[in-house]
């Protein structure tokens, strides 16, 4: 099938795993709600057979949530890019895992805005090199997993484009899981990234995954910055207990309802 | 308080809360928003009434999110609202236009305040009139009400999601700071389920649903999310399947629909009242709370001999051209007072095509005209 992803892009290895994803949790696939952002990210939602959405930069979360909160029925998923998702989606990205909201968020990210040329983004690693950071990036880059564990979502994980089958589990588990289930998909972006930060072709990207990434289950997310040529931690990092946003409001108005408040 | 939680009777009510009234009569289910000076009250008795009918309130990260929860909530299949002022409407521009494009009915009301930027938070004004029209980047047309008493909020809310509903376009209630927080009667009758319109459903299965492809009317039935439909739909310009389609002939042919969906339906859309126009020399045109005063200035010039008339607007948005037209050709001249430096002035000025003279009588904001100063202007014209 044509798509628009250049070749040795990591994003149609990170859209297959999360369809085997999907069979694997059994879901129906007539209730699956799938939302994207803008970027090369973005364009998943129009390559899956299921009610797709390709919204505004950044917005995907809020749209979700609309989506959720309109029919809680609907399994809501979000497929959005570093730029999209943490530097103009930032504020709903936090706001998103603090309400613990049931949604699973996967998060390509390819420490660049690949769509518009390579430019830097909140994910770039310091002293990395972009369309605008010629001399080099100096400006610390977010930590996405321990960003988004702060917030509060339940499931954090982080795959490379290299671990399909520890993302297609990953994806299956977060789809299953009740609340805020986030997981960062390191990628390739040869065309513009790599070619800038001496790893033009997917397959120099995919070697540097196979040597530098160390899979940690259970670590402590705040250990897991990257740093530019550096070791790539992965694994599942949170997979925790916590009320959804429809079970802390059902515990509040049932309250509300005996106290014949409303 | 009637079976399934809508409020009837006849209350002495402000404008926000007859706003928020009028959503839940009109089978709004879903606000999303964020609080904002003269607009907190809709999303307060939101957030109290839409848990006692079954309903959703969120409330936001910011206008953004909460514009885009909307929009969300309606694609889940639930008429769907949010309330803001001035700065939050600003903020909305990106994703009114997403609406637009998806053609998703949902309500926006604007209470408008005194601006630019922070203005008077507090403080009536009508300077958002021609943002509302033209405030998304790109082409294309919308709706916009103007109500003018806590009544006609309640009334004009319900026609608000009719015409969302039945156009697959935001629609947006346009009122102000005065309007807004002021009290007055309002009856609420029961909404008869039938005076009620929803989005058309598709009349073929999923394997032969397109999206975009519009019936008659230019409007597409619309599918929604969890129903087997499986479609796609984007902001990018697309083709009837919904698939981006990035060329000059799908967007000629996709945003020549959008607009035309509006503008060949405006009979059905516009909407105005008229008092004293059919020997009127001076007409005054005016909307909202101005209209209020205005109504007074044009009796009082009655009283002193002058042929004066009140063209009331309720839609802004598509303007009433061809009634402004045939005015113009009758009249000796238009008075247009407005809360603003000249903006509803511009679209008056333009259909009445050199015929009739067009007079601006203009006020900042901060407060209302007095009935005084239309008066003068009315003589003015007259003359």
């Amino acid at each position: 099938m044509p798509h628009i992803w250049c070749a040795g892009c990591g994003i149609g290895l990170a859209t297959a795993c999360f369809v085997r994803g999907i069979e694997r949790a059994g879901l129906d696939l007539d209730k699956i709600a799938l939302v994207s952002g803008i970027g090369c990210s973005g364009r998943v939602a129009g390559y899956v057979k299921v009610d797709s959405f390709h919204t505004t930069h950044g917005r995907a979360l809020p749209f979700a949530t609309g989506l959720k909160l309109g029919n809680p029925e609907l399994k809501v998923a979000v497929f959005s890019g570093d730029g999209d998702i943490a530097a103009i989606g930032g504020n709903h990205l936090i706001h998103s895992a603090r309400r613990n909201i049931d949604m699973t968020v996967i998060c390509i990210n390819n420490f660049n805005y690949g769509m518009t040329g390579g430019q830097l983004g909140p994910t770039t690693p310091l002293e990395a090199y972009s369309a605008t950071s010629p001399y080099g990036n100096f400006e610390y880059p977010f930590n996405l997993p321990y960003l988004v564990a702060a917030s509060g979502a339940t499931y954090v994980a982080r795959w490379t484009v290299l671990h399909l089958r520890q993302l297609e589990r990953s994806v299956a588990e977060a789809l299953l899981k009740p609340g805020f289930s986030f997981i960062e998909v390191i990628s390739p972006c040869p065309t513009v990234y790599g070619r800038m930060n001496k790893r033009p072709r997917g397959l120099d990207e995919m070697h540097y995954y196979q040597e530098k990434s160390i899979v940690r289950n259970g670590a402590d997310p705040k250990e897991a910055d990257i740093v530019a040529d550096g070791p790539i931690i992965v694994g599942k990092f949170v997979d925790i207990q916590r009320p959804t946003f429809f079970d802390f409001r059902n515990k509040v108005l049932n309250k509300a309802r005996e106290q014949k408040k409303l | 308080m009637s079976k399934n939680g809508v409020l009837t009777g006849t209350f002495f009510m402000n404008g926000d809360a007859a706003c928020a009234e009028g959503a839940i009569s009109a089978g709004c289910r879903f606000f999303a928003g964020y609080p904002i000076t003269p607009a907190t009250e809709i999303a307060e008795r939101m957030a109290e009434r839409l848990p006692q009918v079954g309903g959703t309130y969120i409330q936001m990260e910011d206008e953004i999110a909460s514009m885009n929860a909307v929009l969300g909530a309606s694609w889940a299949g639930v008429k769907s609202m949010t309330a803001t002022s001035g700065p939050g409407f600003s903020l909305m521009m990106e994703n009114i236009g997403l609406g637009v494009m998806l053609e998703t009915p949902c309500v926006v009301v604007d209470v408008q305040r005194a601006g630019p930027s922070t203005g008077l938070p507090t403080l009536v004004a009508q300077g958002d009139m021609m943002q509302a029209r033209w405030g998304s980047h790109g082409t294309y047309e919308i709706i916009a009400l103007v109500p003018s008493s806590p009544q006609e909020i309640f009334d004009i809310t319900i026609t608000a999601f009719n015409l969302s509903e039945r156009y697959r376009v935001p629609v947006i209630i346009l009122t102000d700071e005065a309007v807004g927080h002021m009290s007055e009667k309002v009856v609420i009758q029961e909404v008869a389920a039938e005076d009620l319109v929803s989005r058309k459903k598709p009349k073929v299965t999923p394997d032969k649903y397109q999206p975009y492809k519009p019936d008659k009317d230019l409007v597409p039935p619309m599918a929604i999310a969890g129903e087997g439909y499986r479609f796609h739909v984007t902001g990018l310009t697309h083709d009837e399947r919904g698939y981006p389609a990035m060329n000059a002939e799908a967007q000629d042919k996709l945003v020549r629909r959008l607009s035309d969906k509006i503008r060949l339906n405006r009979k059905d859309i516009i909407r105005y009242e008229e008092i004293d126009t059919e020997d009127a020399r001076v007409i005054v045109c005016a909307y909202g709370i101005t209209s209020r005063i205005a109504r007074h200035a044009v009796q009082l010039a009655r009283n002193e001999g002058i042929k004066a008339g009140l063209l009331r607007l309720i839609t802004v948005w598509p303007f009433p051209e061809e009634r402004v037209r045939e005015l113009g050709k009758k009249a000796k001249a238009f008075v247009v007072p407005e809360i603003n430096y000249g903006q509803i002035v511009l679209e008056v000025e333009r259909c009445a095509g050199g015929k009739a003279k067009t007079l601006l009588v203009p006020h900042m904001g901060g407060s209302v005209h007095l009935p005084q100063t239309i008066l003068e202007a009315i003589r003015k014209a007259a003359k």
